[in-house]
């Protein structure tokens, strides 16, 4: 039996509009309970919903990354259920007229590519939050229960794939490639731990290529606990084949803390959520120009930029990761580089010394000190042997403490590297003459001494003079000494 | 000055208001005096206004003396169907879910009558969440019709429709959604309008069934209904389904020409089914039309004969959907604080919160949206209803307007229906079509049969309401209906 796993993922993500989808009532996270909430978003009675412009670019700038068709005409339904956290008692959502259709998505696993199918991205409106006071902490044999209202109505695009997804690793780079889409598109934080990005999957085993039977996997609530979930059932569900039974259409809940996955509820027992179309909305009927204005509105994407950077900058992989990971870092990157300096060059400076100090001092890089011609100008130092690239180090942290220009703070600190030729050789000549044991360790084949003897070269001159430099003399004048 | 009062228009008397020969005070006092005379007997109202209607009453007068500028038909009451949000007023829906429920925030057509500086003098008995034709289905107790108490004013605004023909209110406002304000009417001897669908928003009106309801205008004569109209209408941002329509003047196009007009008599909605003598007042009405220069020809409109059955799949759904919402967690009644689940509390919070008839249309909505029965139920209903809308246009390229009587009897008695939903639901089968298609259409009195007054509906195109009023105020002058019921003496 030839086993293959078969995954297909349903993703949410927040949109970061300013209001709510069908209100005006703020979207900012957290806050007193129910403080953002109005009539509307708390389904008072003879309330009506009203699209958030903003809501449909958003979602319309995703599914056009992820190369969806966008629908000349979509509409939003009702899908109805009771749940406390849902003040309507539906959720205003959409179902088979979505509003794009038809993507695809190619994720880069090192080995080889995989293209994952986007069946859909829609917009829909998120509930509210429950917290279930007693032992259970879920609603069943809950002692009561509160509500917060403040998410209820939050604009969520949902993302489904088609089941073109192989194994748990895979799940979560396409994640996480997602989310980078998202965040570079700024419609959303997307951070997992806030809940702004959330993912379940369909997990099956097909059989010698016959079809397995699906089964939903729940909370799964972050990268890592996607592929812990996904790798459980995964196991399970092959060992319930490996043992001739079947696996049973279920959803399953993902239990953080015992890394395992159990059942929640039944395909007999499922909702019957009884969709029909929303009669309190018209259709949406984005016309070309309008879609084409988001298009133009799309920036240079994560995987894109990657490519660029390696091929067209030979940036290597590991720095070209690092900066495209972070959109605010590659914008840092790309500004520095109108400078002119050498990429690779500025590359590994952004990636490495600023990167680490902006780490070390929990700094985003949108309020670096340094600006990006600062940081260039320093690279630019450094090339024209103007100053070491150990002095670049310590100016950088200088110009990052204090916001001076790291060109001035040169300037003004005469940290000018020594370079005429002239000026060393009188230093080395000096040095070899006060270091005479150093000088014949060095000639009886000591390498350790050359170092000793560049160190009081180094000392002698502050720190200014041209490590390669100096080495070069130091080492000339001794072995014309032989 | 009560009797003058009483006998005028609402326009007439904003006018008087404002040129001082009365006080809004005055006037609200005299219908104020009226409704705690006439209530007991006839339940027209299910909350009465009385202080908060004086004090708004006093401040208007206070305006008018200084010289502010004050709305359009300042001083005038008016009762509105609690079907409408009124911020501070409890709005119940005639429901013991919503009995104790005080809204935070106003409708859209109670902020633009109050823009034109109208008094809500009370809030009117309905059928509960506009569900039913006889007003009996109210947790507060049934109204009764002023031309004969033992009898119903129609529904489902039949608190609105008694309330104006007891003389209770100058004008009043209604919503309709298979027929709620034209059957009322009807019955009661008054004027009723749904406007074209999308024209009064519905920001704020109670919803029963989203895509059919509209609020529109229930008053004495055809002046005053083109007068409220012009106040209600107009897009409403808060609402996706208002049109983005210009304006109309409605009182200006009053002009009582008819001259060329072509009319359809509609085969379907004048024949079997309708009593005699209402069709008696109809026919007499038609002739007057044709006195007037009007041609009248019969048409057919065949697929009208499935409109009742799709109204009562589409409406259901809508309302299962709609009325989710009451389950005792943010607002309105709870069943009690101490259930085991929240699952055993919405259970009987539901049970308990809900009459028969709501529970009767939740069960069938709910059934009919159910998989596996969606494409044969909901999916066939709304097929039916393009066909309905199809025969509209098609009869529209022929006629002007299209006329029928608007309830296929007078005023039932107080229980001869309430125990047989199918007998009550056919008391619409003539104003339902019109919501099915989201056209206009309105109800004039056209005469009595029996001492009961006869409806006359006249129907027209999307956003014809000029033209539709124009003929209902051309037929009025003809007819001169002037009866008024016993009560309204009193």
């Amino acid at each position: 039996m030839e086993f293959e796993t078969v995954i297909g993922l349903e993703i949410h993500i927040e949109l970061n509009t300013s209001s709510k989808m069908f209100c005006g009532c703020s979207t900012e996270f957290g806050g007193e309970p129910n403080a953002r909430a109005c009539p509307v978003c708390l389904g008072h009675p003879g309330v009506l919903p009203v699209v958030n412009r903003g809501a449909v670019e958003s979602a319309i700038m995703l599914a056009l990354a992820l190369n969806c068709k966008i629908s000349e005409r979509s509409i939003f339904h009702r899908k109805n259920y009771f749940y406390p956290d849902m003040p309507k008692n539906y959720q205003i959502s959409q179902y088979d007229v979505p509003l794009s259709v038809d993507g695809w998505f190619d994720i880069d696993m090192g080995e080889y590519e995989r293209r994952v199918g986007i069946v859909r991205v829609h917009l829909e409106e998120d509930t509210g939050k429950s917290i279930h006071v007693g032992e259970s902490g879920r609603i069943h044999g809950a002692e009561y229960s509160l509500e917060d209202f403040n998410r209820a109505g939050i604009p969520l695009a949902e993302i489904v794939t088609r089941p073109d997804i192989r194994s748990p690793e895979e799940s979560s780079v396409f994640l996480q490639n997602l989310r980078d889409i998202a965040v570079y598109l700024g419609i959303s934080d997307c951070k997992m731990e806030e809940g702004s990005l959330r993912c379940d999957a369909n997990i099956s085993i097909s059989v010698d290529g016959k079809e397995g039977t699906k089964v939903e996997i729940k909370n799964m609530n972050s990268f890592r606990s996607l592929r812990r979930a996904l790798s459980f059932e995964e196991e399970r569900q092959r060992g319930v084949l490996n043992a001739g039974r079947e696996v049973k259409q279920e959803t399953r809940h993902f239990d953080e803390v015992g890394g395992e996955t159990h059942s929640l509820r039944s395909k007999e027992e499922a909702f019957d959520y009884r969709y029909f179309p929303e009669p309190d909305l018209v259709p949406l009927e984005p016309d070309k120009e309008w879609t084409n204005d988001l298009r133009a509105k799309i920036p240079e994407l994560p995987q894109e930029k990657r490519k660029r950077y390696e091929s067209a900058l030979l940036l290597p992989k590991e720095i070209s990761s690092v900066l495209v990971g972070d959109r605010a870092l590659a914008e840092y990157f790309e500004r520095a580089l109108t400078e002119g300096q050498d990429p690779v060059e500025l590359g590994k400076w952004v990636s490495g010394e600023l990167l680490a100090l902006l780490r070390q001092e929990s700094i985003p890089v949108e309020e670096c000190r340094v600006e990006p011609s600062g940081l260039a100008n320093l690279i630019k130092l450094v090339s024209e042997k103007v100053i070491s690239g150990k002095m670049a180090k310590d100016v950088l942290r200088e110009a990052f403490d204090s916001g001076e220009r790291p060109e001035e703070i040169v300037k003004e600190g005469g940290l000018f590297q020594i370079s005429d030729e002239n000026e060393l050789v009188g230093v080395v000549d000096d040095v070899i003459k006060e270091n005479p044991m150093a000088v014949s360790d060095f000639k009886s084949g000591k390498e350790q001494a050359l170092k000793f003897l560049m160190g009081k070269v180094m000392k002698k001159t502050r720190g200014k003079a041209s490590p390669e430099e100096a080495t070069r003399i130091l080492t000339e004048r001794l072995e014309n000494q032989a | 000055m009560k009797e003058e009062i009483l006998g005028k228009k609402a326009i007439e008397i904003a006018d008087m208001i404002k040129k001082r020969e009365v006080s809004a005070s005055e006037v609200t006092g005299l219908f104020l005096e009226r409704i705690e005379k006439l209530e007991p007997e006839l339940g027209s109202f299910i909350t009465v206004c009385a202080e908060s209607a004086r004090e708004k009453a006093k401040e208007i007068d206070k305006k008018i003396d200084s010289g502010e500028k004050v709305g359009r038909f300042a001083g005038v009451p008016i009762a509105v169907k609690d079907v409408l949000c009124t911020k501070g007023i409890r709005t119940t829906c005639a429901s013991k879910i919503l009995e104790n429920f005080v809204p935070v925030y106003d409708a859209t057509v109670i902020e633009r009558i109050s823009e034109a500086s109208m008094i809500v003098i009370g809030k009117t008995n309905m059928d509960e969440f506009a569900m039913g034709s006889s007003t009996e289905n109210s947790f507060f107790g049934p109204t009764k019709n002023p031309w004969d108490k033992e009898r119903v004013p129609g529904g489902s605004s039949g608190g609105s429709a008694a309330a104006m023909a007891a003389g209770e209110a100058p004008w009043a406002i209604g919503s309709d959604t298979g027929g709620s304000i034209r059957q009322p009417a009807s019955l009661c001897g008054i004027v009723g309008l749904k406007p074209t669908y999308g024209l009064v928003s519905r920001y704020g009106l109670v919803a029963f069934a989203s895509s059919l309801d509209q609020v529109g205008p229930m008053t004495g004569n055809v002046a005053d209904c083109a007068a409220m109209l012009e106040v209600i209408a107009g897009h409403d941002r808060r609402d996706s389904t208002s049109i983005p329509a210009q304006r109309n003047e409605y009182l200006e196009g009053l002009t009582g020409d008819l001259k060329g007009m072509k009319v359809g008599i509609v085969s379907e909605l004048s024949g079997d089914g309708i009593d005699e003598g209402v069709l008696r007042c109809f026919r007499l009405t038609c002739e007057i039309l044709e006195s007037l220069g009007v041609i009248c020809e019969e048409v057919s409109l065949p697929n009208f004969e499935y409109a009742l059955s799709s109204y009562y799949i589409i409406a259901p759904a809508e309302a299962s959907s709609n009325l989710a919402r009451y389950d005792g967690v943010r607002y309105g009644f709870r069943a009690r604080d101490n259930a085991d689940s929240v699952w055993e509390m919405y259970e009987e919070t539901r049970t308990g919160g809900f009459g028969q008839e709501v529970k009767r249309r939740i069960m069938l909505g709910t059934f009919a949206l159910s998989a596996g029965y969606y494409e044969q139920y909901y999916g066939k209903a709304q097929k039916i209803r393009t066909l309905i809308l199809r025969d509209f246009e098609k009869a529209f390229e022929r006629f002007d307007i299209l006329v029928s009587p608007t309830s296929p009897t007078v005023a039932f008695r107080i229980g001869e229906k309430v125990d047989d939903p199918l007998k009550m639901y056919l008391s619409d089968i003539c104003t339902i079509p019109v919501n099915l298609a989201g056209i206009p259409a309105m109800s004039i009195p056209c005469g009595l049969d029996d001492g009961l007054p006869v409806g006359f509906q006249l129907m027209g195109p999307a956003l014809s309401e000029s033209l539709i009023l124009n003929v209902s105020f051309a037929l009025e002058e003809e007819i001169g209906f002037d009866a008024k019921p016993q009560t309204f003496r009193a």
